[in-house]
């Protein structure tokens, strides 16, 4: 496949990187990428990615657009409200990018869907704001044996990490179950700064990018908490025992989807 | 003794216990976060029964979901 003028121009300061160069930018244009929630976390990613040429975007969301979506979820406008998510998502990233194809799951994730949605992905990122679908997405992708990156926000804080299969912990290593319903407060409860998002997002985008292209360290390993308050970035290193998680360990006991009861708010985006 | 809580040094006193730590670090959700101590994990249920040592380093990691429509 060669490059139009017009993508020539388009990715120039892509192609300009070493580590980037005509044939990253073909990985890029090659490459399959999934984002689940097209929340505050999913909306820089899914703007991100698709400016970024990754050539086919999934995005998964059940949700239409509210008024209270719009002070942090930029993928989304005033006009939007009411329309579900994932055509706002959609419509935004074509207009960013013609070269971006985007498919849309206009459904909420379970055990009975995920595993068909995810088989055709390089990447996954969960977006998601409730612990069931992040425990969904990390236990499908083990089983999958997809790589995924997981992130979460709240008030001025947010926190992320990749997982590669056989590459280190997965999430359920570190939190081995959800919390119980209304045990960790909400966004919705606790309230986040709409830029909180935009920085965790384009982090997660920022990883997505670095997998499809092969580069650098990815956040493997490691968990990358963020506080705005402080102005602190601190990256965590992870026990690097995975033998006994109960997912991606030596001696799974955890072999079949779980489908743990919604918390209160159970939108798929943050 | 001198322990690393979080990347800051902290003087406490000897023989504290994860449990006392989470108490006096004012961990919110103490049931539910994690705790690593050197680079591994400590098993929930076993906090009070974990000393700590001069030279210890304890991550507290927090469940971080959002949930915002």
């Amino acid at each position: 496949m060669a490059f139009t003028n017009e993508q020539i121009e388009r990715y120039s300061r892509h192609i300009i990187l070493k580590e980037v160069g005509a044939k990253g930018q073909k990985k890029l244009l090659n490459a399959k990428v999934l984002i689940i929630g097209a929340g505050g976390l999913g909306a820089p990613v899914a703007m991100y990615l698709a400016a970024a040429g990754v050539g086919t975007i999934g995005i998964a969301d059940a949700d239409e657009v509210d008024l209270s979506n719009l002070q942090r979820q930029i993928v989304h406008q005033t006009a939007d409200v009411g329309k579900p998510k994932v055509q706002s998502a959609k419509e935004t990233m074509e207009a960013m990018n013609p070269d971006v194809k985007v498919i849309t799951y206009h459904e909420f994730i379970s055990s009975e869907n995920i595993l068909d949605i995810i088989k055709d992905y390089d990447f996954i990122i969960d977006g998601t704001d409730n612990f069931p679908a992040k425990f969904l997405i990390n236990d499908a992708c083990v089983m999958a044996k997809k790589p995924f990156c997981h992130a979460g926000i709240i008030r001025f804080q947010g926190q992320l990490m990749t997982y590669v299969p056989g590459k280190g912990p997965c999430y359920r290593c570190v939190f081995k179950n959800p919390p119980p319903k209304d045990a960790v407060p909400t966004c919705k409860q606790a309230g986040v700064i709409g830029a909180m998002g935009g920085v965790i997002g384009s982090l997660q985008a920022m990883e997505a990018v670095k997998y499809i292209l092969g580069v650098g360290d990815l956040l493997t390993g490691y968990l990358l908490t963020y506080d705005a308050l402080k102005m602190q970035f601190r990256k965590i290193k992870l026990p690097a025992d995975t033998h006994n998680c109960a997912v991606c360990g030596d001696h799974p006991t955890i072999t079949e989807l779980i489908d743990y009861e919604q918390a209160e708010c159970d939108g798929t985006g943050l | 003794m001198n322990i690393t809580v979080a990347g800051e040094k902290k003087e406490v006193k000897d023989g504290l216990t994860v449990a006392e730590l989470i108490v006096n670090e004012n961990v919110e959700m103490p049931d539910y976060v994690t705790v690593s101590l050197n680079d591994e994990f400590v098993e929930a249920g076993t906090f009070a029964d974990v000393a700590l040592k001069e030279g210890d380093s304890v991550e507290f990691l927090y469940f971080m979901g959002g949930g915002s429509r």
